[in-house]
């Protein structure tokens, strides 16, 4: 496990000496704000469109950092050539996988925490409420969320080329859950076949990451999501990142390490 | 004759702002593209309208607290429920039923997942509608021809966060850009009657309305029935307050030929109509 958590430790580094972060937190902090500051109709006490667009904002922020920290990991330590006498330590594959993965997750969690505290004070501050049940719930929703993203797209990077073809393929993929996952029955039953079984076969197989977004329920001040249904939630998010990152471990035992 | 780099570039800096100076005045004229007057026009040109639309919507996605439709549900494609409500409909139970959109879950994932959407048909009440305010400013920059936007702002503004103020700077702004606006001049009319209490000026705009609407096409008059409705109907309860008893018949009979419903406003004539005959003196019979 120490191992597993050295390789982690590593990778929480490399974020923070990036700019990825800085530069979307700068970002998402100054389009906030700006919204923030418009005056509709001399009523300052309209918010909620405030932090619709803030947490717009913090999702594709934690997507974009999550899936392009996670993207270029495993490219990046074969073309510098260091997974060789990363290797030659007592470190197994499984062990750089995981290690990769935890890395990426707790460095996204650590982002994600500094992204909801600057939410939580911006519209509190605006409309003198603090409903931190529900930012908890929305956080850890997200967070386990953002896990089953990382091991994906450990594993496309794995079987893609290159860290950009991964982080594209990834985002579109993710895109097209949380935009379509709910309705793909829908869609799939206004199809001929063999169209129509094909849909409701990937409706039924694919990641149902929209579940996590519980974006309405902080917006509209909504109260809170059962308990029972986000322990579920979680334990569905483990099960996936966990086939990701076996399925992950798998292409990376019999992959060849020279560039 | 030698010319150093450096000053062969100063030559062309130099020719490039004389010559930027000189044209300047003219290029504006070449091109024949209609200039727009403000920023989204000419960002966005004619797909500003989307958009536009897209910021309504959103508006009556905050009415309803994120409960609504998407594209790929079957109600999708209604009328808006802040419409409605700045017609003055109020929601029965069998309107609630119909917006049940969601109906029973499809299957376990549909099921598990109802848990993490909004599934409750609420309205935004006690101030909370001013939420929906910024989309419909919005949408009133990208196209300032939708008539609704401003009809529907000016009605949330007066009637549920008691603006009249607010409400009537929006009407003027929305008359300015649609001048021959019924709708917008019945509106208007509602903030001077309902709110400012001020009959004189109602009834002007309102007539004004009613002006307006016989511009129209008969085609166009056929759809838009409902305003004329709404015009005479409120112009003959502001007659009948300032005890113009005729004036008020005249108008609800001119409501009466448009109306899904005259026999209501038969019931409101006969009333208007007593009321006329108590006003006729009565000839007093000789006594001797």
């Amino acid at each position: 496990m120490s191992k597993i958590f050295a390789l982690a430790g590593v990778v929480i580094k490399e974020l923070y000496r990036r700019k990825d972060f800085y530069v979307l937190f700068f970002l998402t902090a100054l389009l906030t704000l700006a919204a923030g500051a418009v005056n509709f109709f001399h009523d300052d006490k309209i918010v909620r469109y405030v932090k619709d667009i803030c947490l717009l904002l913090i999702w594709v922020s934690a997507l974009v950092i999550s899936v392009v920290t996670t993207a270029r990991q495993i490219p990046a330590e074969r073309e510098a050539r260091t997974i060789f006498p990363l290797l030659a330590k007592p470190v197994s594959r499984w062990h750089v996988i995981v290690g990769k993965f935890l890395g990426c997750w707790l460095a996204t969690g650590v982002a994600l925490v500094v992204f909801y505290f600057f939410f939580a004070v911006v519209t509190g501050s605006k409309e003198q409420i603090w409903p931190w049940g529900a930012y908890l719930e929305a956080v850890w929703m997200h967070w386990v969320m953002l896990a089953i993203v990382i091991a994906m797209a450990l594993l496309g990077s794995i079987f893609f080329a290159a860290p950009s073809s991964t982080s594209t393929i990834t985002l579109i993929v993710v895109g097209g859950i949380l935009l379509l996952g709910t309705h793909l029955n829908t869609i799939a039953l206004q199809q001929p076949q063999p169209m129509q079984s094909i849909l409701a076969t990937v409706y039924f197989i694919m990641p149902h990451l929209e579940w996590y977004d519980l974006r309405d329920f902080v917006v509209y001040d909504m109260g809170l999501v059962p308990v029972r249904a986000v322990a579920l939630a979680t334990l569905y998010g483990a099960v996936w990142t966990t086939i990701f990152l076996l399925l992950a471990w798998f292409g990376f035992r019999k992959k060849s390490l020279n560039t | 004759m030698k010319f150093s780099p450096l000053s062969l570039l100063f030559v062309l800096l130099a020719l490039a702002f004389t010559l930027a100076t000189n044209l300047t005045l003219t290029a504006g004229n070449w091109s024949t593209r209609a200039k727009s007057d403000n920023l989204f026009g000419m960002v966005f040109g004619d797909g500003r309208k989307l958009f536009a639309n897209h910021f309504f919507t959103m508006a009556d996605v905050y009415f309803h607290s994120g409960y609504y439709p998407s594209i790929f549900d079957q109600k999708s494609g209604e009328e808006k429920e802040i419409i409605s409500a700045s017609h003055g409909k109020k929601e029965t139970e069998e309107d609630e039923k119909n917006e049940d959109f969601l109906g029973q879950p499809k299957d376990w994932v549909d099921a598990f997942g109802r848990n993490f959407r909004i599934t409750q048909h609420t309205h935004l009440a006690n101030h909370n509608e001013r939420e929906i305010l910024p989309w419909l400013r919005l949408a009133a920059d990208l196209d300032p021809n939708k008539i609704e936007t401003f009809t529907v702002g000016a009605f949330f503004l007066r009637e549920h966060l008691g603006r009249a103020d607010q409400a009537e700077a929006f009407l003027r702004e929305g008359l300015r850009n649609n001048p021959d606006s019924a709708e917008i001049l019945f509106e208007l009319g509602r903030v001077y009657h309902d709110s400012n209490h001020d009959r004189e000026r109602a009834r002007n705009v309102w007539q004004l309305g009613v002006k307006k609407f016989f511009l129209r096409t008969p085609d166009q008059q056929k759809d838009d029935k409902l305003i004329f409705e709404e015009l005479a109907v409120n112009l003959a309860h502001l007659e009948d307050e300032a005890g113009n008893y005729a004036d008020a018949i005249n108008w609800f009979r001119a409501a009466q030929k448009v109306s899904p419903a005259p026999d209501a406003l038969q019931i409101q004539i006969d009333a208007v109509q007593k009321k006329l005959a108590a006003l006729i003196p009565v000839t007093p019979a000789k006594l001797y």
